[in-house]
């Protein structure tokens, strides 16, 4: 048993100990913490951050932090590549194309109507697990990492979500995602 | 190895909670069956086998326990045309809640079953079970190569559990999405409702199955005293979707059952303004006009942009132009950015596209 695992397991027992005072217990800093660390090295901010070109070259715009691709940005049409070359990303990285079409990353932050504010943790797992939108809609497109993710234990996942909670919400909402030109008909 | 309090709980709780279940299992339910690990934790635990839920008498797969009851709902949901037979037990001596003619209730140990069956095999049987007041169990039994009985499937699904076309296989859905549809703020159970089950039935419904002898409607419901209260009204004027024109009835029928489960709305309480998109059929609807999925796609821009169109210029029915429509493009299609449903389908409906074709081109104007 790592280090982390023990934390984590003193955490649930002080979480379901203070759990009937309905007050949001100590133990969700930690979790919080936890999923910050995980967001962090999983490398969320490469694709839910739109980059930007500083000092030292390209890096995340940290004012924008996980608000997904920025809905004011004007795409023009999306390369046409000739393989073994499939796929392009924007210079924000926040605009993928490739066979499944063109997929712009999501808003991660609480702002109810474009972030995830009207999520349940429920539905973020659900998301995750079955790789359906919000759980129970389309297929989650590429290059969103969530064959890799649906492999996190609950309380991974459940800490990831209580840190995208504790982030500041920005309003941005991003366009749905736009189909293979050849596929419409 | 993550190790939880939950997960030590967990399995304790339901050897606790599956020995009382046991006891409300209906006929046939083997008492102490094999359970199946994993299924969310607590709960009451599900057979290892079809033969066990209590769907055939003795395990006789040529005879269905004397309990059950067949039924066949008038819009059957389309499933890539696999062919389907349903079957319920409402335990003796229990009834249904019909008071609210969209929103049955149905009693602590109803069971369904439905057996899907394509190019003549059976594949899979999927399973709903109340076996107490707090609780529905979503579950599907895989048929085995030779046919002999059905293995319960793990909750993450089985794809891939049989080829319809080239390349085109179905899957067995997960739990998750089993629930996505059936747990989704209306009544668990979707096939088996007022409208379904009416003897007014719509000859033009696509895929629709014969109504065979002995399969329940509501006058046989009524007749068997299976509803609580008693609702000759149900009887002496049959549920329909309220339009004259056939088109339109079968259309919004169909959308009832394909679009609506997931796409909902309450005649209690708000007003159709308040919502956004939905599909289902309301009794307290008096024209097609009232019905939801004419109120809310009719004339109305939805979130999705076709093809070439300025965003927020599509509608999702254009009166008289299908092809401008929203709505029929995504039930055409079956790629993952615009598929509707977007899922336990692989393949478009044909008929149905045909049908919304000559509906939103004659009949939405
Ligand atoms: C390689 C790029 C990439 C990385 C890395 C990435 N994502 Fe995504 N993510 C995407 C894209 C693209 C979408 C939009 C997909 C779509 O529209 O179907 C998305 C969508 C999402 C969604 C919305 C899912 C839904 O139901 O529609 C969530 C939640 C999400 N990502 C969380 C995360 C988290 C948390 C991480 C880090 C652990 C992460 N993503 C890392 C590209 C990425």
């Amino acid at each position: 048993m790592t280090p982390t695992r023990f934390l984590l397991l003193g955490v649930g027992a002080l979480a379901a100990a203070t759990a009937s005072a309905g007050a949001p217990a100590k133990a969700s800093q930690a979790q919080i913490k936890r999923g910050e660390y995980i967001v962090n090295m999983m490398g969320c901010v490469d694709c839910h951050t739109p980059w930007k070109m500083g000092p030292k070259g390209p890096e995340p715009d940290t004012s924008l932090h996980l608000s997904g691709h920025p809905a004011m940005m004007k795409m023009p049409p999306a390369p046409q590549l000739g393989m073994p070359w499939m796929a392009a990303a924007s210079a924000t990285m926040t605009a993928w194309s490739g066979p499944w079409g063109v997929s712009y990353t999501a808003n991660l932050t609480p702002d109810p109507e474009t972030g995830l504010g009207k999520w349940t943790e429920q539905m973020f797992l659900d998301a995750i697990r079955t790789g359906r939108h919000m759980g129970k809609g389309r297929p989650i497109l590429p290059p969103m990492p969530q064959p890799a993710m649906k492999n996190a234990t609950d309380a991974d996942l459940k800490a990831i979500f209580a840190y995208l909670r504790s982030i500041k919400p920005i309003v941005n909402k991003v366009p749905e995602p736009i189909e293979p030109a050849a596929a419409a008909h | 190895m993550s190790l939880k309090p939950a997960a030590l709980a967990l399995p304790l709780l339901a050897l606790l909670l599956g020995a009382g279940a046991a006891q409300v299992g209906g006929p046939g339910a083997a008492p102490g069956a094999v359970t199946a690990p994993g299924r969310g934790g607590a709960g009451p635990q599900l057979p290892a086998r079809l033969t066990q839920t209590g769907l055939y008498q003795a395990g006789d797969l040529s005879r269905i326990a004397p309990a059950l009851q067949s039924f066949s709902p008038q819009y059957p949901l389309w499933s890539d045309g696999a062919a389907k037979t349903r079957w319920i037990l409402i335990p003796l001596g229990r009834k249904i809640d019909a008071r609210d003619t969209d929103a049955w209730a149905f009693p602590v140990g109803t069971k369904l079953w439905k057996e899907f069956t394509f190019q003549g095999r059976k594949v899979e049987t999927r399973f709903i079970w109340h076996p107490n007041a707090s609780t529905w169990v979503f579950a599907s039994y895989a048929w085995r190569e030779d046919q002999s009985d059905a293995d319960l499937v793990p909750e993450a699904g089985k794809p891939a559990a049989a080829e319809l076309a080239p390349g085109k296989w179905h899957d067995i859905p997960s739990v998750t999405d089993c629930r996505a549809c059936h747990v989704n703020g209306g009544p668990p159970v979707l096939g088996f409702t007022a409208l379904q089950l009416s003897t007014d039935r719509d000859p033009n419904a696509p895929h629709a199955e014969p109504l065979r002898p002995g399969m329940l409607t509501l006058a046989s419901l009524d007749a068997m005293g299976l509803l609580a209260p008693p609702r000759p009204d149900l009887v002496a004027s049959p549920p329909r979707i309220p339009a004259e024109k056939p088109l339109t009835r079968a259309a919004l029928g169909y959308f009832t059952t394909n679009c609506g489960t997931c796409h909902r709305a309450t005649a209690q309480g708000s007003t159709l303004g308040a919502v956004d998109l939905a599909f289902n059929h309301l009794a307290a609807a008096a024209s097609p006009r009232e019905e939801p999925g004419w109120a809310t796609t009719v004339g109305r821009v939805g979130k999705y942009t076709l093809p070439g169109e300025a965003p927020g210029g599509t509608h999702r029915v254009v009166p008289g132009d299908p092809e401008r429509s929203a709505l029929l493009y995504r039930m055409a299609s079956r790629r993952p950015a615009s598929q509707m449903p977007p899922l336990g389908t692989v393949l478009a409906d044909e008929a149905a596209l045909a049908l919304m074709r000559k509906w939103i081109a004659e009949e939405t104007r």
